[in-house]
């Protein structure tokens, strides 16, 4: 690795003492990225990036903001009305949180296309599940601080979910509530840690990234690098195709934010929350009807409460359970179906999540629950052993089939570690 | 070419997504049919005049019964109201002040930036007055109920004779379009309730879309505001990332 030379004597005297020119150049701008990752690399930077304009808009907000049950709707009006700009700031962080998730849900099925989680990579896999856990804890809380009727009966109903643990159960619910209801404790204690949630995501992202940094990011051949001429410096090449990538985002968010800034929204949170009138249906944010449909999908509370922790936690095991040596479902003819038809079922279960409890939907959220836990489970360890991958390329410079190869065996090479500069 | 076609994904799944949320909002009442309203749209502003209507309405009609709260006198300068204008209108109410030096509450008139007097002084009044119903508060209303000022008007123009075989409890009335055909409002608009100053015919229909449209600005008062700045935004942001595209082109022209 070359040794960076700075122009500026300053730089060069503060590099000297403490080196953080040198790592940013290494880690920045040289970093030795494979050559050939395509746009759904682009979520990861561009995840990083929403993470910031969510920081940056939620401090704003909470200058503005009272955690209060008597002033806290108020105080989202008055942003909305009174402070300047206050509606483009909070249009930014409510449809923001939508767009986080649309963006991280890519970039975890990117890393189940391509093999991602497979080794050397399964801790910053599980980092990446750790941030998915963390954020959904921040964007539900989040959700109640404007407290509207959505914001006080989803916090309700999710919170009553732990009554089903045993024993400690309902003294994990008074807990939560802060009292015997939700009320202004709830909303204080969702507040403050509504606040610093987002901060510990920060601190896992770092960690995240370092892991990333170790091996370096896998590519849409899901080979290793196996020398220079596999690699590109990350500055300019991606630098600039983050950038673009990050542009086309903006664009979208944007149309949002300014032309339907209330369609990713439930009108019943413009009305405030009372605790007297029971909205019709209580439906979560899209981004956890998913999970809410596996919830409702088991008859009994208990088991639907453990069912929706595994469907996340059984993310943690994944590199696990797929044992299959070949990591891009590129060269992995059955893996590559069923990948899709996973994906079907996802999408299938977040459709279902915003359905009433009732005749077809339950039994239908049932087949799409079961196959979720089918796929992880059953076909991914029984596709490890059937599949016969298709040959792999040598290298990714050089595409060309192996004509010995027969598939399997031949990541037999483990991967380096960058060395250390 | 890959980015055209991921990019083109992205935009697609994005439009399913916000085309499935639709159809959930859709499927809590009874469709509602839509309205052809200057507001909406990219480029949509408020037509003044049906504004300052709509708040004629909500003033001698609506405001009877139900609150505006989070309006003040002073923001009728968006309805294209002087400021000469909205002290007068302002004079007409009396509020609550005080305490004063004696600790006595007291009343005085209205100025602009007070907000809209409530009819009732709290909930339990408004229930008293009404049969037991709340009256809500009107300044969300648009945001609050799914189809926003659609629904709006197909409520306030949706009072039928009950169809045969569907019962009508004791002080409720039937309506085309509330949620469950019961409701504790009775049909507020009447032909010609309200005399316009412009001259337009205060028919029902009328009455309904001006004081639809004037709660969508109650609503959103800073709606024209934010489209104005979108459309600048967008094009900012769509040369900029033409730029980035080019870049890219020419940074990755020599990455084989
Ligand atoms: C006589 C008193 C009275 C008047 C005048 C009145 N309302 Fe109402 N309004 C009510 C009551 C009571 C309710 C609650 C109905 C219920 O809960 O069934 C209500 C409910 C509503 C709702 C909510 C419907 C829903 O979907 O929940 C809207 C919107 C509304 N009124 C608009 C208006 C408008 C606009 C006007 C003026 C044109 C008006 N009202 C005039 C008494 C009134
Ligand atoms: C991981 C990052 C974050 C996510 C996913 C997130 C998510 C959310 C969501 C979904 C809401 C409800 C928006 C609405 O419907 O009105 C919200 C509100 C809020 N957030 Fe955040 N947030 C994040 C970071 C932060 C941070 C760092 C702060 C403060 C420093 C903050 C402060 C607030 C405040 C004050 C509100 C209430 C105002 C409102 O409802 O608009 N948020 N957040």
């Amino acid at each position: 690795m070359s040794e960076p030379k700075f122009n500026n004597s300053l730089v060069r005297w503060i590099d000297h003492r403490l080196p953080i020119f040198t790592f940013m150049h290494h880690e920045m701008h040289e970093y030795p990225t494979p050559k050939n990752l395509n746009y759904w690399w682009n979520f990861g930077s561009l995840a990083g990036i929403v993470l910031v304009i969510m920081i940056m808009s939620g401090i704003v907000l909470a200058m503005h903001y009272t955690a209060h049950v008597d002033h806290a709707f108020q105080s989202v009006e008055r942003i909305m009305r009174d402070v300047n700009y206050g509606w483009l700031v909070r249009y930014i962080h409510a449809n923001g949180a939508s767009f986080f998730f649309i963006v991280v849900y890519i970039h975890i099925f990117r890393g189940l296309y391509y093999g991602s989680y497979k080794a050397p990579r399964e801790l910053l896999w599980m980092l990446g599940v750790v941030i998915l856990i963390l954020m959904m804890a921040t964007a539900f809380m989040g959700y109640v601080l404007p407290w509207g009727q959505m914001s006080f009966w989803g916090a309700t109903v999710i919170t009553n979910l732990f009554s089903a643990i045993p024993l400690v159960g309902e003294s994990i619910v008074t807990l939560l509530w802060g009292g015997f209801s939700v009320d202004n404790p709830t909303l204080n204690r969702f507040y403050a840690l509504h606040y610093l949630l987002p901060f510990v995501i920060v601190g896992v992202v770092v960690l995240h990234i370092v892991a990333l940094h170790r091996f370096g990011s896998n590519n849409p051949l899901g080979i290793d690098v196996r020398g220079n001429q596999d690699t590109i410096s990350f500055h300019p090449y991606y630098t600039v195709k983050d950038a673009f990538g990050l542009g086309v985002f903006l664009i979208l968010l944007s149309a949002v934010v300014f032309f339907l800034p209330n369609s990713m929204g439930h009108p019943d949170n413009y009305i405030p929350a009372n605790p007297m009138v029971t909205p019709a249906h209580i439906v979560p944010e899209w981004y956890f009807l998913p999970f809410y449909a596996i919830l409702r999908a088991v008859p009994d509370k208990l088991f639907g409460v453990l069912a929706m922790f595994a469907a996340i936690g059984v993310l943690f095991i994944l590199p696990w359970l797929d044992r299959s040596p070949v990591r891009s479902a590129t060269f992995r003819p059955i893996y590559k179906i069923m990948f899709w038809v996973f994906l079907v079922d996802c999408v299938a279960l977040t459709w279902l999540g915003a359905k009433p409890a009732e005749g077809i939907y339950v039994v239908l959220s049932r087949l799409c629950t079961a196959y979720y836990f089918f796929h992880f489970i059953i076909l991914l360890p029984a596709l490890s052993i059937f599949e016969t991958p298709k040959s792999l390329p040598k290298s990714i410079s050089k595409p060309v089939l192996d004509p010995d190869g027969g598939g399997g065996g031949m990541i037999a090479v483990p991967a380096a570690p960058r060395e250390k500069a | 070419m890959v980015s055209a076609k991921v990019i083109r994904g992205f935009l697609f799944a994005s439009v399913c997504f916000l085309v499935s949320n639709g159809a959930v909002k859709a499927a809590g009442g009874v469709p509602v049919p839509q309205q052809d309203w200057t507001f909406s749209g990219v480029f949509g502003t408020f037509d003044r005049g049906e504004l300052q209507r709509g708040f004629q309405v909500y003033k001698e009609v609506c405001a009877g019964c139900h609150s505006l709260n989070y309006i003040s006198f002073r923001n009728l300068t968006d309805l294209g109201f002087k400021e000469e204008e909205i002290k007068v209108i302002a004079k007409e109410y009396e509020v609550e002040d005080g305490p004063n030096n004696d600790g006595d509450m007291f009343t005085r008139t209205a100025i602009p930036s007070d907000t809209w007097p409530a009819p009732y002084p709290n909930d339990n009044a408004a229930r008293a007055g009404n049969n037991g119903a709340l009256p809500p508060d009107l300044s969300l209303m648009v945001d609050a109920r799914v189809g926003g000022a659609d629904y709006l008007y197909a409520l306030l123009s949706g009072y039928h004779e009950a169809p045969e075989g569907q019962e009508v409890a004791e002080g409720m009335y039937y309506n085309a379009y509330y949620p469950g055909h019961q409701i504790a409002m009775p049909s507020p608009l009447v032909d010609d309730g309200v005399e316009y100053g412009d001259g337009t015919k205060a028919t029902i229909n009328q009455q309904a879309r001006d004081v639809s449209a004037f709660l969508a600005w109650a609503t959103e008062p800073n709606m024209e505001q934010r489209k104005r700045m979108g459309v600048k935004v967008l094009i900012f942001l769509i040369v900029m990332t033409g730029l980035f595209y080019v870049s890219k082109r020419r940074i990755w022209a020599d990455v084989h």
